[in-house]
């Protein structure tokens, strides 16, 4: 087909316009206004008034909230190192599993998508409160004396966070791990490498794209999901989700929320652009096969 | 299949180290679960030979070739490399490298970083790795893409990157996996004259996997024959196809026409003037001709072991160029009468297939004669076919099943393997 009748077809310049115009009214336009938000000034009426500052990106090092940032990314990075210790293992395995159990596998590992989230975080609350299943057994069992706090602890929030977001990480492990070619294992041992060797020259090198994927995945959602944090997390362990609603449900400062959700869109840039690269080196060119 | 030559194909164990053998099989099996995939396979192959394990896809070749590289263990049987045992030698330890199917050459490492690998892991000194990267890829007339990644290259290309990456090891034995089966005809014509050339200037013995038998006939010392997880028969291209070991073998490599035969009579062996024994000859009858006229013909006894007898019936094996056509009143001449059904030039030869009144249809390969203004066949044109004397293999019969779908074999197109 000659671009001139590809630039006639109706449909097809229809169809070019209503991915445009959804592109633009809810990726574009909204990522314009909180930008635009985050350098304005607060406002008890209209939320958001002249003059422009970056006085928002400023009170971001003030310890109060800086603390919380740091503390949210070390439960998210606890979090993401997690899912990727167990993931990787688990993707792999997979993989190498018949090609008829394998449906079945990814299967169950999606199942519990079919639940809300936020039902199944309630669930977790259930399992680990005071007198919830985990101590009634550790009780019965006579492992402990008295009821473990669980709940409202830093390990909750990552337990929660850990369980929510690991198919997240092996779902794009599991494709890279299905593209990886037994033959490039062969001819890596064939050249002389121990089995450490070639995972670490042959196997981590082609796999890097999928954890770059699945970290994309987890990382960042982990520090949004404000409702984890509220749920099993109590006062002391916030998310910088839980900072980026207070700002803009409680305190009613928006500048302040939309600079916090900018640093979140940041950090979601430098990941994208380190799974672009990774990707490259090892010859892909098709970026949506893993993201 | 009951193969009355399966014990002939086994080459005799020598109890001595023998030094010019290289590589050593001795008895190996190897089985699936419950499905055996090699059966009693034995060969000796020698120092700097080319030897190609040829045979149709599924016939256990990779099979044998994954073992040598050690990426399997036999179930039975050892392989002995310059006389060590190789059993529980894992193949990174093996002096033995393979250049695979698919190359398989890593993406993420450029051309000299994938050739270098090998010698990376071997701890050898940076400046003796770039130089000898820097000769090999010479040696395989890459040295300009040296910093390019493989997935850039053509698929010649990627190949000859594959092909340094396994040599620049130096290693004794050298196993190629189909490594022409994913390149377009010209350019794997190319590669086969260029991997005979670096065989000979690098002195590595290679073990070549194919299914395409003119590549196994142009390029091998020795081909050994596979089917079913059995060599056939270990041979020179010649020995392979002038005096095919069975039917099987004849069917796969290149074009034969089969006559089949009865014994009438078996002359004994008897010492010529010069007091030399000769083998002794039989009286065939060939077919029948449609006025009833029996077509016998007197032959070379056949070598094969057992005894041959009065009322055996034998299978001709004759070659498209071995067949000679006569005009149909030509009285000088025998032959089984037929008509030409089709009739293709191709420059040097005419091929013509011909369907015999016994039913059967043959090809004839005559070389095109440019003094004969008539040497050409009309269609559905009356002709005798004949051949040379002493020009016909003799093989036993065999079992029908090993027969089957022989006859339209002459009707086959030429470089059709049978895969």
């Amino acid at each position: 087909m000659s671009a001139k009748s590809q630039a006639k077809s109706p449909f097809r310049t229809a169809t070019l316009w209503l991915i445009w115009t959804w592109l633009i009214v809810f990726a574009l336009l909204p990522n314009i206004l909180v930008i635009a938000t985050s350098f304005l000034s607060r406002d008890t009426v209209d939320f958001i008034s002249l003059p422009v500052t970056i006085d928002s990106y400023r009170r971001m090092i003030d310890p109060l909230y800086f603390d919380v940032f740091v503390h949210s990314l070390w439960m998210a990075g606890i979090t993401t190192v997690l899912c990727l210790l167990f993931g990787y293992p688990f993707a792999w395995l997979i993989s190498k599993a018949k090609p008829r159990w394998q449906p079945l596998l990814m299967m169950l590992l999606i199942l519990p998508f079919w639940t809300n989230s936020l039902v199944r975080t309630y669930a977790l609350k259930l399992l680990f409160a005071n007198n919830g299943l985990i101590n009634k057994l550790l009780l019965t069992l006579g492992i402990v004396d008295k009821p473990l706090d669980i709940l409202y602890t830093q390990g909750a929030v990552i337990a929660g966070l850990t369980y929510l977001l690991f198919p997240f990480m092996v779902l794009p492990l599991y494709a890279v791990f299905t593209d990886l070619r037994e033959d490039m294992l062969l001819a890596s041992k064939d050249l002389g490498a121990s089995k450490l060797q070639t995972f670490w020259h042959v196997v981590l090198p082609l796999t890097t794209p999928g954890v770059i994927s699945g970290v994309l995945l987890v990382l960042l959602p982990a520090m949004g999901m404000f409702y984890v944090a509220d749920i099993l997390g109590g006062a002391r362990n916030l998310l910088v989700g839980n900072v980026i609603k207070n700002q803009f449900l409680d305190a009613r400062d928006w500048p302040f929320g939309a600079a916090a959700s900018v640093l979140l869109t940041l950090a979601m840039a430098v990941l994208l652009w380190a799974y672009y690269a990774s990707s490259r080196r090892i010859g892909k060119t098709d970026f949506n096969e893993v993201a | 299949m009951t193969d009355p030559l399966s014990v002939s194909v086994s080459e005799p164990r020598l109890t001595a180290t023998d030094p010019d053998v290289l590589l050593r099989i001795a008895g190996i099996k190897k089985s699936y679960d419950a499905t055996e995939v090699l059966t009693d396979i034995n060969l000796d192959i020698k120092h700097g030979e080319f030897l190609t394990l040829l045979g149709p896809s599924g016939c256990g070749k990779t099979t044998l070739l994954r073992l040598i590289a050690g990426f399997e263990q036999p179930t039975a049987g050892a392989i002995y490399l310059d006389g060590e045992q190789m059993a529980g030698l894992p193949a990174d330890k093996r002096p033995v490298n393979t250049v695979f199917q698919q190359y398989a050459l890593f993406p993420h490492m450029t051309v000299a970083q994938n050739v270098a690998y090998g010698l990376k892991l071997k701890k050898v000194p940076k400046d003796e790795i770039n130089t000898r990267v820097s000769q090999a890829l010479q040696m395989v007339q890459l040295e300009h893409l040296a910093n390019r990644k493989p997935q850039d290259l053509s698929g010649g290309q990627q190949q000859r990157v594959a092909i340094a990456r396994a040599v620049i090891n130096r290693p004794k034995l050298l196993l190629l996996d189909e490594p022409l089966s994913a390149l377009d005809y010209k350019l794997r014509l190319q590669m086969q004259s260029e991997l005979k050339r670096l065989q000979r200037e690098l002195g590595i013995t290679f073990i070549f996997v194919t299914h395409d038998q003119e590549e196994a006939l142009s390029m091998s010392d020795r081909i050994a024959v596979m089917k079913d997880g059995r060599f056939q028969q270990i041979g020179t291209p010649i020995e392979i196809y002038e005096t095919p070991a069975n039917l099987f073998t004849a069917k796969f490599i290149g074009e034969t026409n089969l006559f089949q035969a009865v014994v009438k009579a078996v002359n004994p062996e008897q010492a010529d003037l010069n007091g030399k024994v000769t083998n002794g000859r039989i009286d065939v009858e060939v077919c029948e001709t449609p006025d009833g006229e029996q077509w016998h013909r007197n032959l070379r006894r056949p070598a094969f072991d057992h005894k041959i007898q009065v009322g055996d019936t034998v299978n001709l094996l004759l070659r498209p160029e071995d067949l000679r056509i006569y005009d149909i009143n030509d009285a000088a001449h025998q032959g089984l009468p037929g008509e030409v059904v089709e009739s293709n030039y191709k420059g040097s030869t005419l091929d013509s297939i011909i369907q015999l009144h016994n039913g059967h249809r043959v090809k004839a390969s005559e070389f095109f004669d440019e003094d004969d203004p008539s040497f050409d066949y009309k269609m559905g044109e009356l002709v005798k076919v004949s051949w040379v004397d002493g020009w016909e293999w003799v093989l036993p019969e065999e079992d029908s099943n090993s027969l089957s779908g022989l006859d339209n074999l002459a009707a086959t197109a030429p470089g059709s393997d049978g895969s």
